[in-house]
């Protein structure tokens, strides 16, 4: 009786072995399969439009025409057809392959200079250029408000002689 | 001489803030054209120089630190599943890698270079790659080297200095180990 519950300890054991995973430590499938056939090219090309090909630079991915590319719009569509979102796309290829992938160069670190310094620049140059007009017109108004009187002749030598000789002549 | 109006002088000056403000912009601007233009102007890692010690994850998520490869030879290669000419050399760098493990002195480091993880597990599949590879994440090892293309190969020295490059694929396994056995009495190529 002993032995018939040993031997059957040891089937069941078996079994539970063979059936349950982590016994054998498979390879896991780096393609799980997913169907792709529902993305269509635009879907892929709406966010490959917003990425850049890492090797061939400048070149948007969505009209790279090389093998690389061609791998990393499969890549999109495989990602989309799982559920990814655009965000989350361009966020793991700027992880994989670096930020200069990415069209617009995400806002942290230095790259918020980017963001900041035109409006900065714009305010500042709108100020300056105000103030510039502002004192222009001002020293304008002042030019003409200390505008000398016209000279007069009446007792300029020169003028009299001018006059005395010009009557001569008549 | 004639005597500045005290509108004259007032239009002539920015306040001094201003002033100031405008002379930090444009040296924090100096600087970091500075800074870049060092960066762009630095040239690869040269033959005789240390190389920085850098991390590479796997593909299975194993975690290799150069840093802990002292005393070893370590071969980095680049490679990239689009790369043609890489699989002129994958068999034979596989095979390099299995004459060589057993002695445990030289280290095979495969660093996939901007690829998609499918292309490059089946990469490794086809030509039966067993030693270590993973992706170049954000390209921080192949920035590091400044590569130029793939395939390219790196050869350190156990006191981990950089002693062979090869641009492109090598020709044959010999080409390999001769590099490597070189690399071992350190030679530099």
């Amino acid at each position: 009786m002993r032995f018939i519950r040993l031997v059957l300890l040891v089937v069941v054991g078996m079994v539970v072995a063979v059936a349950l995973p982590g016994g054998t430590v498979f390879a896991q499938d780096p393609t799980p399969t997913v169907d792709t056939s529902a993305i269509t090219d635009d879907q892929v090309n709406a966010v490959a439009q917003e990425l850049y090909c890492p090797v061939c630079e400048n070149i948007p991915l969505d009209v790279c025409p090389t093998q690389p590319c061609t791998q990393w719009r499969e890549l999109i569509r495989l990602k989309l057809a799982q559920g990814w979102t655009k965000d989350a796309i361009k966020d793991y290829f700027a992880q994989q392959y670096g930020d200069r992938v990415l069209a617009a160069p995400p806002a942290r670190g230095l790259n918020w200079l980017v963001y900041i310094l035109p409006p900065v620049i714009l305010v500042a140059g709108v100020i300056l250029v105000y103030r510039v007009l502002h004192s222009m017109r001002k020293g304008n108004g002042s030019t003409s408000e200390a505008k000398a009187p016209a000279p007069d002749l009446t007792n300029d030598a020169y003028a009299a002689r001018l006059e005395e000789e010009l009557k001569k002549r008549r | 001489m004639e005597e500045q109006t005290p509108q004259a002088s007032q239009r002539k000056s920015l306040p001094v803030w201003v002033q100031a403000l405008a002379l930090v912009v444009l040296l924090a601007f100096l600087t970091l054209i500075g800074f870049s233009l060092k960066r762009t102007q630095q040239g690869p890692i040269t033959i005789g120089q240390t190389v920085p010690a850098f991390t590479l994850t796997t593909f299975d998520g194993d975690v290799y630190n150069t840093a802990d490869m002292q005393g070893k030879v370590v071969v980095i290669n680049f490679w990239a599943s689009w790369c043609f000419p890489c699989k002129q050399e994958a068999a034979d760098l596989e095979s390099a890698w299995r004459q060589l493990s057993p002695d445990g002195d030289v280290v095979f480091l495969g660093v996939d270079y901007v690829d998609t993880e499918p292309e490059a597990r089946a990469y490794l599949s086809e030509f039966d790659i067993t030693y270590p590879n993973g992706p170049d994440l954000a390209t921080k090892i192949s920035q590091m080297f400044r590569i130029r293309g793939v395939p390219e190969t790196y050869i350190i020295s156990p006191d981990g200095k950089l002693v062979d490059v090869k641009i492109g694929p090598y020709s044959s396994l010999t080409e390999i180990l001769d590099a490597i056995d070189k690399a071992k009495t350190g030679s530099v190529n």
